[in-house]
Protein backbone atom coordinates (compact mmCIF):
# COMPACT_ATOMS: atom_id res chain seq x y z
CA UNK A 1 0.00 0.00 0.00
CA UNK A 2 1.27 3.76 -0.59
CA UNK A 3 0.38 6.41 0.97
CA UNK A 4 -0.96 8.94 -1.95
CA UNK A 5 -0.58 12.94 -0.62
CA UNK A 6 -4.56 13.11 -0.17
CA UNK A 7 -4.39 10.11 2.61
CA UNK A 8 -0.93 11.98 4.18
CA UNK A 9 -3.43 15.05 3.96
CA UNK A 10 -6.53 13.02 5.83
CA UNK A 11 -3.72 11.68 8.46
CA UNK A 12 -2.51 15.20 9.31
CA UNK A 13 -6.18 16.55 9.61
CA UNK A 14 -6.76 15.21 13.55
CA UNK A 15 -5.48 16.87 16.89
CA UNK A 16 -2.91 13.94 16.98
CA UNK A 17 -0.07 12.72 14.86
CA UNK A 18 -2.04 9.63 13.44
CA UNK A 19 0.44 9.04 10.87
CA UNK A 20 1.90 5.76 10.30
CA UNK A 21 5.28 4.87 8.62
CA UNK A 22 4.25 2.31 6.10
CA UNK A 23 8.11 0.39 5.87
CA UNK A 24 7.22 -2.42 4.12
CA UNK A 25 6.06 -0.27 0.99
CA UNK A 26 9.91 -0.26 0.55
CA UNK A 27 10.39 -3.56 0.57
CA UNK A 28 10.22 -3.84 -3.94
CA UNK A 29 12.99 -1.46 -4.09
CA UNK A 30 16.01 -2.76 -2.24
CA UNK A 31 17.66 -3.74 -5.13
CA UNK A 32 17.61 -0.12 -5.96
CA UNK A 33 19.24 0.80 -2.73
CA UNK A 34 21.56 -1.75 -3.26
CA UNK A 35 22.69 -0.50 -6.45
CA UNK A 36 22.96 3.13 -4.39
CA UNK A 37 25.36 1.04 -1.61
CA UNK A 38 27.75 -0.16 -4.51
CA UNK A 39 28.09 3.22 -6.14
CA UNK A 40 28.58 5.00 -2.76
CA UNK A 41 31.30 2.28 -1.90
CA UNK A 42 33.10 2.60 -5.42
CA UNK A 43 33.53 6.75 -4.85
CA UNK A 44 34.83 5.75 -1.23
CA UNK A 45 37.26 3.18 -2.58
CA UNK A 46 38.32 5.61 -4.88
CA UNK A 47 38.71 9.05 -2.68
CA UNK A 48 40.29 6.81 -0.18
CA UNK A 49 42.83 4.74 -2.44
CA UNK A 50 43.70 7.82 -4.55
CA UNK A 51 43.23 9.93 -1.97
CA UNK A 52 45.97 8.65 0.40
CA UNK A 53 48.99 9.23 -2.13
CA UNK A 54 48.12 12.60 -2.78
CA UNK A 55 47.93 12.86 0.83
CA UNK A 56 51.26 11.34 1.05
CA UNK A 57 52.59 13.61 -2.06
CA UNK A 58 51.26 16.99 -0.35
CA UNK A 59 52.48 16.65 2.78
CA UNK A 60 55.95 15.83 1.05
CA UNK A 61 55.35 19.11 -1.02
CA UNK A 62 54.70 20.92 1.91
CA UNK A 63 57.59 19.94 3.84
CA UNK A 64 59.98 20.03 0.79
CA UNK A 65 63.08 22.43 0.34
CA UNK A 66 61.60 24.09 -2.69
CA UNK A 67 59.67 27.59 -1.84
CA UNK A 68 57.71 27.49 -4.17
CA UNK A 69 56.52 23.92 -4.13
CA UNK A 70 55.73 24.69 -0.31
CA UNK A 71 53.58 27.82 -1.13
CA UNK A 72 51.67 25.81 -4.08
CA UNK A 73 50.89 22.31 -1.59
CA UNK A 74 50.05 25.23 1.29
CA UNK A 75 47.33 27.07 -0.99
CA UNK A 76 46.18 23.86 -1.73
CA UNK A 77 45.35 22.51 1.26
CA UNK A 78 44.17 25.67 2.71
CA UNK A 79 41.87 26.20 -0.05
CA UNK A 80 40.46 22.91 0.16
CA UNK A 81 39.57 23.05 3.73
CA UNK A 82 38.01 26.28 3.80
CA UNK A 83 35.37 25.94 0.82
CA UNK A 84 32.51 23.38 1.47
CA UNK A 85 32.29 20.25 -0.76
CA UNK A 86 29.03 20.96 -2.48
CA UNK A 87 30.88 24.09 -3.74
CA UNK A 88 33.79 22.42 -4.56
CA UNK A 89 31.71 19.47 -6.69
CA UNK A 90 29.84 22.44 -8.38
CA UNK A 91 32.62 24.18 -9.69
CA UNK A 92 34.18 20.82 -10.56
CA UNK A 93 31.23 19.70 -12.52
CA UNK A 94 29.39 22.41 -13.87
CA UNK A 95 32.76 24.59 -14.15
CA UNK A 96 34.99 22.06 -16.50
CA UNK A 97 31.77 21.05 -18.49
CA UNK A 98 30.85 24.61 -19.31
CA UNK A 99 34.88 24.71 -20.26
CA UNK A 100 34.42 22.25 -22.85
CA UNK A 101 35.71 19.37 -20.40
CA UNK A 102 32.94 16.74 -20.39
CA UNK A 103 32.98 13.76 -18.18
CA UNK A 104 30.27 11.93 -15.98
CA UNK A 105 29.08 13.03 -13.10
CA UNK A 106 30.51 9.97 -11.14
CA UNK A 107 33.94 10.24 -12.27
CA UNK A 108 33.40 14.25 -11.41
CA UNK A 109 32.50 13.31 -7.80
CA UNK A 110 35.21 10.83 -7.52
CA UNK A 111 37.80 13.09 -8.61
CA UNK A 112 36.21 16.10 -6.44
CA UNK A 113 36.27 13.69 -3.87
CA UNK A 114 40.07 12.37 -4.08
CA UNK A 115 41.08 16.31 -4.34
CA UNK A 116 39.01 17.24 -1.28
CA UNK A 117 40.05 13.85 0.90
CA UNK A 118 43.85 14.46 -0.29
CA UNK A 119 43.97 18.25 1.45
CA UNK A 120 42.59 16.82 4.90
CA UNK A 121 44.95 13.87 4.55
CA UNK A 122 48.06 16.11 4.05
CA UNK A 123 47.92 17.95 7.17
CA UNK A 124 46.84 14.45 9.13
CA UNK A 125 50.04 13.04 7.49
CA UNK A 126 51.95 15.93 7.98
CA UNK A 127 51.24 16.54 11.51
CA UNK A 128 52.20 12.37 12.00
CA UNK A 129 55.63 13.26 9.64
CA UNK A 130 56.12 16.50 11.86
CA UNK A 131 55.96 14.57 15.07
CA UNK A 132 59.21 12.37 14.20
CA UNK A 133 62.13 13.19 16.59
CA UNK A 134 64.93 14.47 14.82
CA UNK A 135 67.06 12.22 17.08
CA UNK A 136 65.56 9.46 15.34
CA UNK A 137 66.60 10.58 11.68
CA UNK A 138 70.25 11.81 12.63
CA UNK A 139 70.50 7.96 14.62
CA UNK A 140 69.71 6.18 11.17
CA UNK A 141 72.01 8.54 9.66
CA UNK A 142 74.59 7.18 11.73
CA UNK A 143 73.66 3.94 10.99
CA UNK A 144 74.58 4.72 7.32
CA UNK A 145 71.56 4.49 6.01
CA UNK A 146 70.61 6.25 2.65
CA UNK A 147 68.41 9.02 2.30
CA UNK A 148 65.52 6.94 0.80
CA UNK A 149 65.46 3.99 3.17
CA UNK A 150 65.27 6.95 6.24
CA UNK A 151 62.54 8.28 4.44
CA UNK A 152 60.47 5.18 4.41
CA UNK A 153 61.47 3.26 7.19
CA UNK A 154 61.60 6.34 9.52
CA UNK A 155 59.35 8.80 8.23
CA UNK A 156 56.90 7.27 6.36
CA UNK A 157 55.58 3.84 8.10
CA UNK A 158 56.23 5.27 11.94
CA UNK A 159 53.94 8.00 11.15
CA UNK A 160 51.80 6.55 9.00
CA UNK A 161 50.75 4.33 11.58
CA UNK A 162 50.92 7.12 14.16
CA UNK A 163 47.91 8.73 12.01
CA UNK A 164 46.50 6.21 10.88
CA UNK A 165 43.34 5.95 13.44
CA UNK A 166 42.89 10.20 12.40
CA UNK A 167 43.37 9.08 8.47
CA UNK A 168 40.72 6.35 8.85
CA UNK A 169 38.07 8.92 10.37
CA UNK A 170 38.52 11.30 8.18
CA UNK A 171 37.87 8.45 5.29
CA UNK A 172 34.62 7.29 6.88
CA UNK A 173 33.63 11.01 6.91
CA UNK A 174 34.60 11.04 3.61
CA UNK A 175 32.07 8.09 2.39
CA UNK A 176 29.03 10.48 4.50
CA UNK A 177 30.20 12.87 2.33
CA UNK A 178 29.47 11.79 -0.97
CA UNK A 179 26.20 11.84 -0.33
CA UNK A 180 26.49 15.28 -1.51
CA UNK A 181 27.40 13.49 -5.34
CA UNK A 182 23.86 13.33 -5.40
CA UNK A 183 23.75 17.06 -6.02
CA UNK A 184 25.48 16.52 -9.27
CA UNK A 185 23.10 13.51 -9.76
CA UNK A 186 25.68 10.76 -9.49
CA UNK A 187 23.18 7.88 -8.53
CA UNK A 188 24.85 6.94 -5.35
CA UNK A 189 22.64 5.87 -1.91
CA UNK A 190 21.65 9.15 -1.25
CA UNK A 191 20.36 9.72 -5.19
CA UNK A 192 18.24 6.50 -4.64
CA UNK A 193 17.12 7.48 -1.86
CA UNK A 194 16.00 10.99 -3.55
CA UNK A 195 14.11 8.94 -6.42
CA UNK A 196 12.71 6.63 -4.90
CA UNK A 197 10.96 8.97 -2.11
CA UNK A 198 9.27 10.87 -5.35
CA UNK A 199 8.30 7.40 -6.90
CA UNK A 200 6.52 6.72 -3.64
CA UNK A 201 6.09 9.49 -2.05
CA UNK A 202 7.15 7.99 1.39
CA UNK A 203 10.05 10.80 1.95
CA UNK A 204 10.24 10.11 5.97
CA UNK A 205 10.18 6.29 5.91
CA UNK A 206 12.64 6.21 2.79
CA UNK A 207 15.43 8.80 4.66
CA UNK A 208 15.00 6.83 7.52
CA UNK A 209 16.01 3.02 5.66
CA UNK A 210 18.82 5.34 3.81
CA UNK A 211 20.00 6.82 7.60
CA UNK A 212 20.38 3.45 8.45
CA UNK A 213 22.22 2.16 5.91
CA UNK A 214 24.50 5.07 6.41
CA UNK A 215 24.95 4.33 10.10
CA UNK A 216 25.88 0.42 9.27
CA UNK A 217 28.08 1.44 6.01
CA UNK A 218 30.01 3.30 8.68
CA UNK A 219 30.67 1.42 11.17
CA UNK A 220 31.67 -1.49 8.20
CA UNK A 221 33.84 1.01 7.22
CA UNK A 222 35.25 1.60 10.92
CA UNK A 223 35.75 -2.37 11.06
CA UNK A 224 37.60 -2.79 7.85
CA UNK A 225 40.24 -0.09 8.72
CA UNK A 226 40.58 -1.65 11.39
CA UNK A 227 41.13 -5.06 10.64
CA UNK A 228 43.41 -3.34 7.66
CA UNK A 229 45.50 -1.73 10.25
CA UNK A 230 46.04 -4.65 12.34
CA UNK A 231 47.10 -6.70 8.69
CA UNK A 232 49.50 -3.78 7.60
CA UNK A 233 50.56 -2.13 10.99
CA UNK A 234 52.91 -5.24 12.12
CA UNK A 235 54.59 -3.52 15.09
CA UNK A 236 51.48 -3.04 17.10
CA UNK A 237 50.48 -6.24 16.66
CA UNK A 238 53.89 -7.45 17.93
CA UNK A 239 53.58 -5.22 20.54
CA UNK A 240 50.56 -5.98 21.82
CA UNK A 241 51.86 -9.62 22.24
CA UNK A 242 54.87 -8.91 23.92
CA UNK A 243 53.22 -6.95 26.22
CA UNK A 244 50.46 -10.22 26.88
CA UNK A 245 53.78 -12.60 27.33
CA UNK A 246 55.70 -10.37 29.79
CA UNK A 247 51.98 -9.08 31.21
CA UNK A 248 53.24 -5.87 31.69
CA UNK A 249 52.16 -3.22 30.01
CA UNK A 250 54.09 -1.76 27.00
CA UNK A 251 53.98 2.53 26.67
CA UNK A 252 52.56 3.49 23.67
CA UNK A 253 53.80 3.89 20.04
CA UNK A 254 55.98 6.78 20.34
CA UNK B 1 28.02 42.88 -21.97
CA UNK B 2 30.91 40.64 -22.89
CA UNK B 3 34.31 39.50 -20.83
CA UNK B 4 34.19 37.58 -18.25
CA UNK B 5 31.45 38.67 -15.84
CA UNK B 6 28.89 37.86 -19.32
CA UNK B 7 25.63 38.48 -17.89
CA UNK B 8 26.75 38.80 -14.16
CA UNK B 9 25.42 42.42 -13.02
CA UNK B 10 24.83 43.94 -9.71
CA UNK B 11 21.44 42.49 -9.24
CA UNK B 12 22.99 38.51 -9.01
CA UNK B 13 25.51 39.83 -6.74
CA UNK B 14 22.90 41.60 -4.54
CA UNK B 15 21.65 38.49 -4.78
CA UNK B 16 24.32 36.27 -3.43
CA UNK B 17 24.62 39.01 -1.14
CA UNK B 18 21.37 38.18 0.57
CA UNK B 19 22.49 34.57 0.39
CA UNK B 20 25.35 35.03 2.56
CA UNK B 21 23.34 37.08 5.12
CA UNK B 22 21.63 33.83 5.32
CA UNK B 23 24.10 31.65 5.43
CA UNK B 24 26.23 33.82 8.47
CA UNK B 25 22.40 33.73 10.03
CA UNK B 26 21.92 30.08 9.64
CA UNK B 27 25.65 29.51 10.86
CA UNK B 28 25.56 31.22 14.26
CA UNK B 29 21.67 29.99 14.69
CA UNK B 30 23.50 26.30 14.73
CA UNK B 31 26.40 27.31 16.83
CA UNK B 32 24.24 28.93 19.43
CA UNK B 33 21.34 25.90 19.56
CA UNK B 34 23.88 23.24 19.05
CA UNK B 35 26.17 24.89 21.51
CA UNK B 36 23.44 24.79 24.20
CA UNK B 37 22.75 21.11 23.56
CA UNK B 38 25.95 20.39 23.22
CA UNK B 39 26.30 21.46 26.83
CA UNK B 40 23.63 18.75 27.51
CA UNK B 41 25.17 16.10 25.51
CA UNK B 42 28.32 16.31 27.43
CA UNK B 43 26.52 16.02 30.73
CA UNK B 44 25.05 12.68 29.44
CA UNK B 45 28.07 11.91 28.36
CA UNK B 46 30.36 12.24 31.81
CA UNK B 47 26.95 11.05 33.66
CA UNK B 48 27.50 9.07 36.99
CA UNK B 49 24.70 6.73 35.64
CA UNK B 50 26.89 4.32 33.51
CA UNK B 51 23.23 3.64 31.36
CA UNK B 52 22.95 7.22 30.41
CA UNK B 53 26.43 7.49 29.41
CA UNK B 54 25.87 4.45 27.35
CA UNK B 55 22.93 5.66 25.97
CA UNK B 56 23.96 8.98 24.58
CA UNK B 57 27.44 8.01 23.00
CA UNK B 58 25.42 5.06 20.91
CA UNK B 59 23.10 7.84 19.74
CA UNK B 60 26.29 10.45 19.42
CA UNK B 61 27.52 7.42 16.69
CA UNK B 62 24.44 6.88 14.99
CA UNK B 63 23.99 10.33 14.34
CA UNK B 64 27.74 10.93 13.76
CA UNK B 65 27.24 8.16 11.19
CA UNK B 66 24.42 10.24 9.02
CA UNK B 67 25.38 12.10 6.77
CA UNK B 68 24.32 15.70 7.41
CA UNK B 69 22.33 15.91 4.30
CA UNK B 70 20.54 13.02 4.98
CA UNK B 71 19.88 14.48 8.60
CA UNK B 72 18.68 17.32 6.55
CA UNK B 73 16.09 15.79 4.43
CA UNK B 74 14.56 13.76 7.75
CA UNK B 75 14.19 16.68 9.79
CA UNK B 76 12.52 18.56 6.60
CA UNK B 77 10.31 15.25 5.79
CA UNK B 78 10.04 14.67 10.00
CA UNK B 79 8.73 18.46 10.81
CA UNK B 80 6.51 18.00 7.74
CA UNK B 81 4.78 14.69 8.77
CA UNK B 82 3.46 16.65 12.17
CA UNK B 83 1.26 18.50 9.65
CA UNK B 84 2.77 21.97 10.02
CA UNK B 85 3.84 23.49 6.57
CA UNK B 86 7.72 23.58 7.54
CA UNK B 87 9.45 26.74 6.79
CA UNK B 88 13.16 25.60 5.37
CA UNK B 89 14.61 27.62 7.79
CA UNK B 90 13.08 25.69 10.59
CA UNK B 91 13.91 22.48 9.26
CA UNK B 92 17.64 23.99 8.82
CA UNK B 93 18.65 24.63 11.81
CA UNK B 94 17.30 21.66 13.68
CA UNK B 95 18.96 19.30 11.50
CA UNK B 96 22.08 21.68 12.22
CA UNK B 97 21.47 21.96 15.63
CA UNK B 98 21.35 18.03 16.29
CA UNK B 99 24.43 17.85 14.39
CA UNK B 100 26.47 20.27 16.00
CA UNK B 101 25.25 19.23 19.41
CA UNK B 102 26.57 15.57 18.92
CA UNK B 103 30.27 16.95 17.71
CA UNK B 104 30.55 19.35 19.94
CA UNK B 105 29.12 17.24 22.95
CA UNK B 106 32.05 14.88 22.01
CA UNK B 107 34.45 17.72 21.22
CA UNK B 108 33.87 19.02 25.07
CA UNK B 109 33.69 15.43 26.92
CA UNK B 110 37.10 14.99 25.14
CA UNK B 111 38.39 18.58 26.99
CA UNK B 112 36.60 17.53 30.57
CA UNK B 113 37.89 13.99 30.79
CA UNK B 114 41.21 14.97 30.10
CA UNK B 115 41.42 17.47 33.42
CA UNK B 116 43.21 15.50 36.40
CA UNK B 117 41.32 13.31 38.36
CA UNK B 118 42.83 15.32 41.15
CA UNK B 119 40.61 18.62 40.02
CA UNK B 120 37.76 16.99 41.04
CA UNK B 121 38.88 15.12 44.24
CA UNK B 122 39.88 18.70 45.43
CA UNK B 123 36.17 20.38 44.29
CA UNK B 124 35.16 17.14 46.57
CA UNK B 125 37.05 18.11 49.52
CA UNK B 126 35.57 21.66 49.28
CA UNK B 127 32.37 19.87 49.85
CA UNK B 128 30.78 21.35 45.98
CA UNK B 129 28.32 19.26 44.92
CA UNK B 130 28.75 17.61 41.31
CA UNK B 131 26.80 20.50 39.57
CA UNK B 132 29.52 23.02 41.40
CA UNK B 133 31.99 21.34 40.23
CA UNK B 134 31.12 21.11 37.23
CA UNK B 135 30.19 24.83 36.69
CA UNK B 136 33.05 26.15 39.13
CA UNK B 137 35.95 24.23 38.80
CA UNK B 138 35.35 21.73 35.63
CA UNK B 139 34.27 24.05 32.99
CA UNK B 140 36.22 27.20 33.17
CA UNK B 141 39.26 24.99 32.94
CA UNK B 142 37.99 22.79 30.40
CA UNK B 143 36.61 25.84 28.06
CA UNK B 144 40.38 27.02 27.95
CA UNK B 145 41.46 23.57 26.24
CA UNK B 146 38.47 22.95 23.79
CA UNK B 147 38.74 26.17 22.32
CA UNK B 148 40.71 25.43 19.24
CA UNK B 149 38.58 22.78 18.24
CA UNK B 150 35.77 24.26 18.95
CA UNK B 151 36.66 26.87 16.80
CA UNK B 152 37.81 24.53 14.65
CA UNK B 153 34.09 22.91 14.62
CA UNK B 154 33.03 26.62 13.52
CA UNK B 155 34.39 26.41 10.73
CA UNK B 156 32.89 23.06 9.96
CA UNK B 157 29.75 24.10 10.84
CA UNK B 158 29.83 27.69 8.38
CA UNK B 159 30.71 24.77 5.06
CA UNK B 160 27.99 22.74 6.18
CA UNK B 161 25.51 25.16 6.00
CA UNK B 162 26.12 24.55 2.37
CA UNK B 163 23.76 21.58 2.40
CA UNK B 164 20.70 23.46 3.79
CA UNK B 165 20.56 24.20 0.33
CA UNK B 166 18.98 20.86 -0.96
CA UNK B 167 15.82 21.26 1.20
CA UNK B 168 15.69 24.98 -0.09
CA UNK B 169 16.59 27.29 1.75
CA UNK B 170 18.52 29.76 0.26
CA UNK B 171 21.64 30.69 1.61
CA UNK B 172 24.64 31.69 -0.44
CA UNK B 173 24.89 28.18 -2.33
CA UNK B 174 21.40 27.88 -2.95
CA UNK B 175 21.70 31.57 -4.20
CA UNK B 176 24.33 30.46 -6.21
CA UNK B 177 22.66 28.19 -8.34
CA UNK B 178 19.49 30.33 -8.53
CA UNK B 179 21.36 32.61 -10.50
CA UNK B 180 23.15 30.01 -12.49
CA UNK B 181 20.22 28.48 -13.55
CA UNK B 182 19.65 31.76 -14.90
CA UNK B 183 22.47 32.94 -16.80
CA UNK B 184 25.27 29.70 -16.73
CA UNK B 185 28.00 31.19 -15.88
CA UNK B 186 29.12 28.21 -13.37
CA UNK B 187 32.78 28.85 -12.80
CA UNK B 188 32.21 32.40 -12.27
CA UNK B 189 29.29 32.46 -9.73
CA UNK B 190 30.25 29.20 -7.46
CA UNK B 191 34.03 30.55 -7.73
CA UNK B 192 32.47 33.43 -6.03
CA UNK B 193 31.11 31.61 -3.54
CA UNK B 194 33.55 29.73 -2.82
CA UNK B 195 35.63 32.91 -1.63
CA UNK B 196 32.96 33.84 0.09
CA UNK B 197 33.48 31.27 2.13
CA UNK B 198 36.98 30.76 1.67
CA UNK B 199 37.28 34.57 3.30
CA UNK B 200 35.22 34.02 6.37
CA UNK B 201 36.59 30.63 7.58
CA UNK B 202 40.65 30.94 6.51
CA UNK B 203 40.83 33.57 9.59
CA UNK B 204 38.87 31.10 11.78
CA UNK B 205 40.96 27.94 10.86
CA UNK B 206 44.01 30.50 11.64
CA UNK B 207 42.54 31.85 14.82
CA UNK B 208 42.35 27.95 15.85
CA UNK B 209 45.54 27.22 14.85
CA UNK B 210 47.06 29.53 16.94
CA UNK B 211 45.06 29.11 19.74
CA UNK B 212 46.76 25.56 19.89
CA UNK B 213 50.08 26.72 19.16
CA UNK B 214 49.39 29.29 22.27
CA UNK B 215 47.79 26.49 24.40
CA UNK B 216 50.69 23.70 23.74
CA UNK B 217 53.13 26.09 25.01
CA UNK B 218 51.79 27.20 27.95
CA UNK B 219 51.78 23.04 28.51
CA UNK B 220 54.84 22.69 28.50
Amino acid sequence: MQATPSEREAAQEGDFVTYDLNFPALWPYWPQFLDGIRLTLALTAAATTLGLCLSILVAIGRRSDSPALRTLCGIYVEVLRNTPFIVQIFIFYFGLSSAGIQMSAAVAAALAMVINVGAYGAEIVRAGMDAVPPGQIEAAECLGLSRPRIYWHVVMQPSLERVYPALTSQFVLMMLMSSVASQISTEELSAVANNIQSDTYLSLETYIVVAALYVVLALLLKLCFWAIGEAVFRRRRMLRQAARHNRIAVQGGA
Amino acid sequence: MSGIFGAFTATHLLYLAQGAVWTVALSMLAFLLGGIAGFGVMLMRISRWAWLRAASAAVSQVVQGIPLMVLLFLSYYGVGMMGIDVPPLLAASLAMMIYTSVFLGDIWRGSVESMARTQWEAAECLSLTRWQAIRLVIVPQAVRLSLPSTVGFLVQVLKSTSLASVIGFVEITRAAQIVNNAIFQPFLVFSLVGAFYFLLCYPLSRWSRQLERKLNVRNR
